[in-house]
């Protein structure tokens, strides 16, 4: 066997380009590489997440105090709107694709995804996408359905104007270019391990990333094709969704959650990947359990895509379907209240390291259960009914997604931003990074739990005088914008890091995986050679022949 | 410390197009499903205007979706030949496929003809919705065959056959009886269960 798996056919077309290391903007624009395009679709998360980010701020300030008046009503929709489909489409999702994109060839020991074109395509169409979606503000109106814009809600007679139209479009754009990412990120695990780099020995973020493109390519088309249906009924009157025409609001629902929960999913099982990564390596020991760990996120992947219906209890299912879903739901929790249980067991007994990504990774693990244990007991169905719509699940919403997803993507950056840069992210400012940023978020979100259960609903432009919501609300406007810090202190981090920090060599964490077995960056072409694979720890087996894994 | 190995390819016997190719076909049928199944949920809730038994042609478009099933056989042919080397075969066969194809076109043209003269229209009722919506977009799909199946016809007449050329050949034909399969679904739903 000779080196290179760079497909003859898919040679670089900015490989000449970049040898003789002229950073051009052409360099970026005409890049097939596949670090290159990783790099910007963190870069267009992040942009995306400041745009987010200052729409969560204006809307923290108008709910500050009841009755205040910084945003109208209709502007308020607008807001709430952008600032999901935002972080959905274009933070989380990006962000978990970008480090998958990054990652998943150097940590199989390929030099190239199986269909670099293919790659530049999907990131091209994401940021399209979400640039259309942008544009909507100068094209009459944003969105205002909301992110999960609800029928008949959405359609043209009671959205008018066309920011309902760019929101569709611009999914399109980004559900088909996630499609086209998701095959090639299953291509790309399947037919280019290196040799002896079973599927038993890839490192669990390759795992869940095979597992998560399974969930793309299956349930994606269910958004794309709902998002045909509401565009053909704004642009040529059809009745998919409107009652008028005889059509079916509820058909919306079924079709938008049954992408919409397995959606959630996808959103999460990258995250898992990275915790997996992050918690063996700074506690300096084998992930326990790896193969509970694998196999119970091929059960969660199952069982997300026959739970949607848990978002519709208070739709009037019926007794019998409200059980069904509610019981499905509850299943969940089982793989995953077991992997919990794994990255516990791994930190167990370990010689932690208390980095900077350590402290998001055990972070995410509070958070994110505090999360799973308000999603259960949506699951029972009284529950949801009494907490449906209201403050609680927008509690449930940020303690998984932002508590876990984006600290795990903190927890991720902070670990590879040295293989990506070759320098070291400032622990020192990564600290205050951390802090503000927990501290921030269970200020803004932990009380949203009380402000629901005491009723306040979401989605409303301001809210009355009731005893103890204002000053609770309060105190979530400045957790929130403690959160804003923690975000200027992270972007400094990046700048000055990226300028003037600490070399980080090959592999300053003495991690185990492929991916430090290259330079910090790596060279255009990933490996000339990788060091033999005979367990799950190559780099450990090479740093310790007495004692290698496969004696063991 | 061991010497490094060198860096390989381990599932070498998987190619990775046709890998590919079939987990797109995957992805496209959750796609389709959830066309068809809007047009079967709204079946039941049309009861005035045009409907599938009072506007379709069964016949006829059972005439022009034989054109469609042959095309997979010839298509298969054509594979066939080019893997014996048959060169004049696989033009042949070729050829055929894609005239089959756009007889299909030219039947579900006219059927659209016939339901516009009777102002039957995508936004007449819930019938026309589902009907063009669901036959539309496969149309659609049938349109990027015979692109991605021309496209194989002009690099084979260029003589500018690269390397990959059997895998593309291979993987356009698995797109093709795969927008022959969804028409199956379609005819068998549309023009057989809901004409009656
Ligand atoms: C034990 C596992 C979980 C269960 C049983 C569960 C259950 C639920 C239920 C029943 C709702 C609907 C609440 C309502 O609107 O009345 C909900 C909402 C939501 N969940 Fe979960 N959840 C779980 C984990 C997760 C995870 C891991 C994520 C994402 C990473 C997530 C993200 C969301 C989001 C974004 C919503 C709000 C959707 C919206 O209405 O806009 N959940 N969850
Ligand atoms: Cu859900």
């Amino acid at each position: 066997m000779s080196d290179i798996p760079i497909p003859a056919d898919s040679l670089p077309v900015a490989a000449e380009i970049e040898a003789e290391n002229k950073r051009s903007l052409l360099s970026w624009v005409a890049s097939v590489d596949h670090k290159q395009i990783a790099v910007m679709y963190l870069l267009t998360s992040l942009f995306f997440f400041g745009l987010g980010g200052i729409e969560a701020l204006l809307m923290r300030l108008q709910l500050a105090w009841p009755g205040m008046a910084i945003l109208s009503p209709d502007g308020y929709n607008q807001i709430f709107t952008m600032h999901g489909t935002t972080m959905i489409f274009l933070v989380v999702v990006p962000s978990l694709l970008g480090l998958a994109t990054y990652l998943t060839p150097l940590m199989i020991g390929a030099n190239e995804m199986a269909f670099p074109r293919l790659n530049a395509f999907s990131y091209w169409l994401v940021l399209f996408g979400g640039l259309l979606l942008y544009f909507s503000f100068f094209g009459g109106a944003a969105p205002n359905a909301g992110w999960f814009s609800y029928a008949p809600l959405s359609e043209k007679p009671y959205s008018f104007q066309a920011g309902l139209d760019y929101w569709a479009v611009s999914l399109l754009a980004i559900g088909v270019g996630t499609v086209a990412t998701g095959l090639n990120l299953i291509v790309t695990i399947i037919t280019l391990r290196a040799p002896g780099l079973s599927l038993k020995r890839v490192g669990l973020f390759v795992w869940m990333v095979l597992v998560n493109s399974f969930l793309i390519i299956l349930a994606l088309p269910a958004l794309n094709a709902s998002l045909l249906m509401l565009l053909v009924d704004r642009q040529l009157s059809t009745h998919f969704f409107t009652q008028q025409g005889g059509g079916s609001p509820l058909l919306w629902q079924h079709y938008f959650w049954s992408f919409g929960h397995p959606e959630v999913y996808i959103m999460v099982l990258p995250g898992f990947g990275i915790i997996s990564e992050t918690i063996p390596v700074f506690s300096r020991q084998p992930i326990f359990g790896y193969g509970f760990v694998a196999a119970s996120t091929v059960a969660i992947g199952l069982l997300s895509l026959g739970v949607w219906a848990h978002h519709m209890f208070a739709v009037g299912m019926g007794h019998r379907w409200d059980m069904t879903f509610g019981a499905a739901s509850m299943l969940i929790a089982i793989p995953t209240g077991v992997k919990i249980f794994n990255w516990t067991a791994t930190m167990y007994g370990g010689a932690i390291r208390f980095t900077t990504s350590m402290w998001f990774a055990i972070a995410f693990l509070i958070t994110f259960t505090m999360g799973g244990l308000s999603g259960v007991m949506f699951a029972a169905v009284p529950i949801d009914w009494q907490t449906t719509d209201t403050y609680f699940v927008v509690a449930h919403m940020h303690y998984v997604l932002f508590g876990g997803t984006l600290f795990s993507v903190f927890s991720g950056l902070y670990y590879w931003f040295p293989k990506m840069s070759g320098k070291i992210l400032s622990e020192k400012l990564g600290r205050w990074h951390f802090w503000l940023t927990f501290i921030g978020f269970n200020m803004t979100f932990l009380i949203q739990h009380v402000l629901g259960l005491a009723g306040m609903p979401r989605r409303i432009f301001t809210y009355p005088a009731l005893p103890g919501w204002g000053i609770m609300n309060l105190i979530s406007t400045i957790g929130a914008f403690v959160l804003g810090i923690s975000v200027v202190v992270f972007l400094w981090n990046l700048y000055v890091s990226f300028q003037r920090g600490e070399l980080a060599g090959d592999n300053p964490w003495n991690a185990w995986t492929l991916e430090w077995a290259t330079s910090s960056p790596p060279p255009l072409q990933n490996f000339k050679a990788v060091p033999p694979v005979r367990s799950r720890r190559p780099l450990w087996d090479l740093a310790h022949p007495e004692d290698p894994d496969w004696k063991r | 410390m061991e010497a490094l190995t060198d860096i390989g390819v381990v599932a070498g016997s998987i190619e990775k197009t046709k890998l590919c190719v079939a987990l797109f076909i995957a992805s496209e049928s959750t796609f389709f499903g959830y066309l068809i199944l809007a047009y079967v949920y709204f079946h039941g809730f049309i009861s005035s205007g045009p409907t599938a038994a009072n506007s379709l042609h069964p016949a006829s478009t059972g005439v022009y979706t034989a054109f469609l099933m042959a095309s997979s056989g010839t298509v298969w042919l054509a594979g066939r030949s080019l893997r014996k080397q048959n060169r004049r075969g696989f033009l042949v066969w070729l050829c055929i496929t894609i005239a089959m194809g756009l007889v299909f076109l030219y039947g579900e043209t006219r059927e659209y003809l016939h339901l516009l003269d009777q102002q039957v229209t995508i936004s007449r009722n819930l019938f026309g919705t589902t009907y063009f919506g669901l036959t539309g977009m496969h149309g659609i799909h049938v349109i990027i065959g015979l692109t991605l199946l021309s496209i194989i016809l002009g690099i084979d007449l260029t003589k500018d056959r690269g390397p990959r050329y059997q895998v593309a050949v291979e993987s356009v034909s698995m797109y093709w009886h795969f927008v022959d399969c969804v028409w199956i679904a379609v005819f068998s739903v549309v023009y057989l269960w809901s004409t009656r």
